[in-house]
């Protein structure tokens, strides 16, 4: 352990209000909410001489509320308490899919969505569910609050735009209909706690005929933030999933995304693999039931 | 019924479990600084000088360098080539250079944020190849460590003539032990300047002999002592000479007891990894498939510096062929210097390199000549009688046929590889699937002449009120030596397990066994202790007049026998079984005096979408002579089976520049219990007549298996032969796509 607690402060607030005006006056601070990110930074010294900000007795932010539009979770709602969730898993099932996927049970049990969010990894999990919902992050600080469109949240890798002493509070997904076919895909480096070589998910509508009405792609791992699939989607609209479509959209992928090589894995799979699962998504051979 | 062959509970199951074991980090050492260590972020250069940042409170810490080690400045093992910390010049990424004490652990930490050192770079050698073709010489006259040779017939003649020759190169790669606990030590002076060490070990004697030299003391004057440890795999066999030095040095310098304790990160880039292999193939053939010749090149990177480099090639040249009897042999094997951290021991010790490339190239074979690779083993395994390459004549024990019909039989394989062809043809299917296999030996105890050098020491303690204490140097590390050596005794006493302790490694208390390594902890240390009891029983009827029944009769008999002593001390010495022989120059000879033998069957699919593999199947058997504790040795058998695919399917030291770039567990990917399925373990018993009540070496063999049966599978599932090891996804992507290219050619 090269953290060195002796060197940190430790900020822990005991409702909503009382943090949102720590976060105010220590714009430094980092929110902790499950911690198991901050933990992995401690252990190796990275946080010395930080100070933290302790969100974990916000009960407040803990809650999960379902409305006829859609689903609001609290920012320290927990991927476990999301998979067994009854109502996340009827109308999002792709998020439930995919926090089930986030590490192994311990940080499933700690881990929470808007750490996850506020971490901005590349590798989030939960990132290309969160995309395809079309989820609305609701941010505060103590002067007030905004809501942004997920799409406009991540700046770049482990950088948000979240204004300084801004705190994330919930996230809104709004409801779908019911989509006629749907994927949640994580190619791990194993299969538990593992991170993402990259991460897929998908909603498809399609007309009466069989041609596309709407296709929601997005992809995690592939790129500094995570992506949807914009010139795929757009070239899918109206079109029927031929072979020679399917291949196009495959081909068009390469577009929106710019993986890279690193310990983890090659940009040649990487974009293999995300191909591999775009195709066998639109051709109806991948599906998350 | 008889302790040995019964799974007993473990001696050190119930403090584990209850976490009152204690590890050396758990250790209250009074007054004592912690040690950190500064270290080389080049892979080679020279030291210039060193800058502290004046802003850090220096007056509070203690700094250790070259110049303050009272004797010899080398790691003493096989050779004295490196240096206890680096002086002048680095020759590795992460060498120690200074070390720095600080009573509280997190400044010492911060310390390191706070010392730069000048480094001059000189341009490093970072591959094998490079160092073979001595693009610049980094070590001795040729940067080769080690040339062993191996003769058998007339392999050039033979293969000049063969009907069908067969060519293969097979790379294997690094691996990191992940053993749970992390490298650790403590060290202090006693008034009378004797130094004690304490740690997590292997070898206590190996520390105990390399302080000598460095602190300029007599062995009556060192003392180590060794704490609960929590793993080994062989990475803790030469690296605590290191850390014992490290933290004694700066004990020295303080006048203060030192603990050192490494964190993952700096345990990985810094401590010994498995040796990475080259292994060329030449092999001639009837046409019908039986062995007429095999040349085999073999190199090995060691790294910076010697470490065991030269016996871990021994270990690997011997196991070249596999287990298989080959009139012609030639064998060249080299191990070589690189500027990367020291490679060294790891479970396996060069073997499991060699016979990844001997069992893969039976794949090939068996693709070439159009044949059952199994069909082709049993054709050419050894038996009683078999030559090896040495020379050896396999005269007992031998249960190669064995093992294999048994993993046959029970991966169903002819059945099974059947069914898979029919799925693989259905383009429907998400997977492709397969089954492969491989058979392989290993000798136990260390190799060659290196028992009778040992000259091993073990016994038993017998104190007034009959309480019998095995003492050993052998250390348990999570491996179950503890209650296997009690159970030895208590067999051969004649009481019951319950009533036979284990002392403590220390070498104030306990004599040199020798190392706990080579798979000779049960084969030679308990055949020592067996030989003690064996002494002590005599004793105790000599001294009651009649052998003693029941334990009041064996109380008084152990009362008779102390006399006015407060214990009696009975060891024994180790001696070669008669009839063996070994030219420790020319390779000629026997070896080892027995070999396990191992079979391995794993079935697997890969994923047509993204290229992973998931097993479906893992089933091995394997001899061990006997077991003297089943639920040990099956779980001995089941860790090393895991440590081999995972070997084999997702481990990958990735460097850079010679330095790791991924020294986590978070990206240094091993197993968890998701990726294994459940191992299946049948244990053979084919009886070595050396070995304390048949028994052979148990704690290697399981990882030489894995890595060819994983590779035969994936390439029965996809058709893809993949001769190098870790077999990523990413890889068979890459030979999918190569192969998807050459058809569209055609």
């Amino acid at each position: 352990m090269r953290g060195d607690a002796g060197s940190m402060t430790y900020l822990r607030p005991r409702d909503p209000e009382e943090a949102l005006r720590l976060a105010g006056e220590c714009p430094d601070a980092l929110a902790l909410a499950g911690g198991t990110d901050i933990m992995v930074a401690w252990n190796a010294g990275r946080l010395n001489g930080r100070s933290i900000l302790d969100l974990s007795g916000l009960d407040d932010w803990r809650r999960v509320s379902t409305t006829r539009d859609g689903i609001d979770i609290g920012a320290l709602v927990t991927h476990a308490q999301l998979i067994r969730h009854r109502e996340l898993a009827a109308g999002w099932p792709l998020l439930a899919a995919a926090c089930a996927t986030v590490g192994g049970p311990q940080i499933q049990a700690r881990g929470t969505l808007g750490g996850n969010i506020a971490n901005a990894s590349p590798a989030g999990d939960t990132f290309p569910a969160l995309a395809v919902y079309e989820a609305r992050v609701r941010v505060r600080s103590s002067r007030g609050g905004r809501e942004l469109p997920f799409a406009e949240v991540f700046a770049g890798v482990k950088r948000t735009h979240l204004a300084p002493g801004e705190l994330i509070v919930s996230v809104h997904l709004p409801r779908p209909p019911e989509p006629d076919r749907q994927l949640f895909r994580k190619v791990g480096t194993r299969a538990a706690q593992a991170i993402s070589k990259a991460v897929a998910a998908g909603l498809l509508w399609t007309d009466s005929g069989g041609s596309v009405r709407e296709l929601r792609f997005a992809l995690g791992s592939m790129a500094p933030t995570v992506r949807r699939l914009r010139r795929a989607e757009e070239f899918l609209r109206g079109r029927r999933l031929d072979k020679g479509v399917v291949s196009e959209a495959a081909r068009l992928l390469e577009e929106d995304v710019s993986p890279i090589s690193d310990v983890r894995s090659t940009a040649a799979y990487r974009l293999r693999a995300s191909q591999n699962i775009l195709r066998g998504f639109l051709e109806g051979r991948l599906e998350t039931p | 019924m008889r302790p040995v062959g019964e799974s007993a509970p473990r001696k050190d199951g119930p403090d584990k479990l209850c976490g009152a074991a204690r590890y050396i980090d758990d250790h209250p050492i009074p007054g004592a600084l912690f040690g950190v260590t500064v270290r080389s972020r080049s892979a080679s250069g020279r030291i210039k000088g060193v800058r502290f940042d004046p802003s850090f409170p220096w007056a509070e810490c203690v700094v250790a360098d070259a110049r303050d080690i009272p004797g010899k400045n080398a790691v003493h093992l096989l050779g004295d080539d490196q240096p206890l910390l680096a002086d002048g010049v680095v020759r590795h990424a992460f060498e120690p250079v200074l070390l720095v004490g600080h009573p509280d652990r997190a400044t010492a930490w911060r310390a390191l944020e706070n010392v730069t050192l000048e480094i001059e770079p000189i341009e490093p050698v970072l591959t094998m190849e490079d160092s073979v073709s001595r693009k610049r010489v980094i070590w001795g006259d040729d940067n080769v460590f080690k040339t062993i040779t191996i003769k058998k017939g007339d392999a050039a003649a033979a293969l000049a003539q063969a009907p069908v020759v067969v060519e293969g190169v097979y790379r294997v790669p690094h691996q990191e032990q992940a053993y749970i606990e992390n490298q650790g030590m403590s060290a202090w002076f006693e008034e009378d300047g004797t130094l004690v060490v304490m740690g997590s070990l292997q070898c206590p004697y190996y520390v105990h002999k390399a302080l000598q030299p460095i602190f300029a003391l007599p062995a009556e004057k060192v003392r180590v002592i060794h704490a609960v440890t929590g793993g080994g795999f062989g990475g803790k066999e030469e690296y605590p000479n290191m850390l014992g030095g490290h933290a004694a040095l700066l004990a020295l310098k303080a006048k203060r007891p030192v603990k050192m304790i490494y964190d993952r990160t700096e345990d990985m880039q810094a401590t010994t990894k498995r040796h990475p292999a080259v292994v060329r193939h030449r092999t001639g053939l009837t046409k019908d498939g039986r062995l007429l010749a095999q040349e085999i090149d073999i190199l090995m990177d060691g790294g910076a510096y010697m470490t065991l480099s030269p016996v871990v090639l021994s270990r690997g040249i011997l196991h070249a062929t596999g287990p298989y009897e080959c009139p012609n042999v030639s064998v060249l094997a080299r191990s070589v210097a690189t500027n990367t951290p020291p490679n060294g021991a790891f479970r396996g010790f060069g073997a499991p390199q060699t016979l990844f490339a001997a069992e893969m190239h039976w794949e090939k074979i068996a693709s070439v000549l159009g044949k059952d690779p199994v069909d082709l083993r049993r054709r050419n395994a050894v038996k009683v009688g078999s030559v090896l390459a040495t020379g050896q004549v396999l005269k007992e024990s031998v249960s190669a046929g064995k093992v294999l019909e048994t993993a046959v039989k029970r991966s169903n394989w002819t059945a099974a590889r059947r069914a898979h062809a029919r799925w693989n043809k259905d383009p429907g299917k998400p997977t492709w699937r397969g089954l492969g296999l491989s058979l392989v030996h290993h000798g136990a105890g260390f190799t060659g002449n290196g028992e009778v050098y040992l000259k091993s020491r073990a016994g038993l303690a017998i104190d007034r009120a009959g309480r019998v204490t095995v003492l050993a140097g052998s250390t348990e590390m999570g491996q179950g030596a503890s209650s296997t050596l009690a159970q030895i005794a208590a067999d051969a006493l004649g009481v019951p397990y319950g009533s036979v302790s284990v002392e403590r490694p220390d070498t104030a208390r306990v004599p040199d066994s020798g190392p706990t390594v080579a798979s000779r902890t049960t084969m030679v240390v308990g055949g020592l202790v067996r030989r003690a009891a064996s002494d002590l029983r005599t004793a105790l009827a000599k001294a009651a007049g009649r052998a003693p029944s029941g334990a009041p009769a064996f109380r008084r008999a152990a009362r008779k026998l102390c006399g006015a002593a407060s214990e009696r001390r009975f060891l024994a010495e180790y001696e070669r079984p008669a009839g063996l022989t070994f030219d420790d120059v020319n390779y000629v000879g026997d070896a080892y005096g027995s070999y396990g033998f191992a079979a391995c069957a794993v079935e697997l699919e890969v994923d047509r979408t993204t290229f992973e593999v998931r097993l479906l199947r893992v089933f091995t058997a394997q001899d061990v002579g006997k077991a003297v504790n089943p639920r040990v040795v099956e779980g001995q058998i089941a860790g090393g089976t895991v440590q081999g695919l995972g070997w084999a399917l997702l481990e990958q030291c990735v460097y850079k520049d010679g330095a790791l770039q991924n020294p986590r567990l978070t990206d240094y990917v091993i197993p968890t219990a998701l990726d294994v399925p459940d191992i299946e373990v049948a244990i053979v018993e084919d009886p070595y007549s050396c070995g304390p009540f048949g028994a052979k070496g148990v704690g290697e063999m399981p990882m030489d298996p894995p890595g060819p049966a994983v590779a035969a599978a994936v390439f029965n599932a996809t058709g893809l032969f993949l001769p190098t090891l870790p077999i990523l996804p990413e890889r068979i992507q890459e030979a999918a796509d190569e192969e998807a290219a050459r058809r569209a050619l055609k």
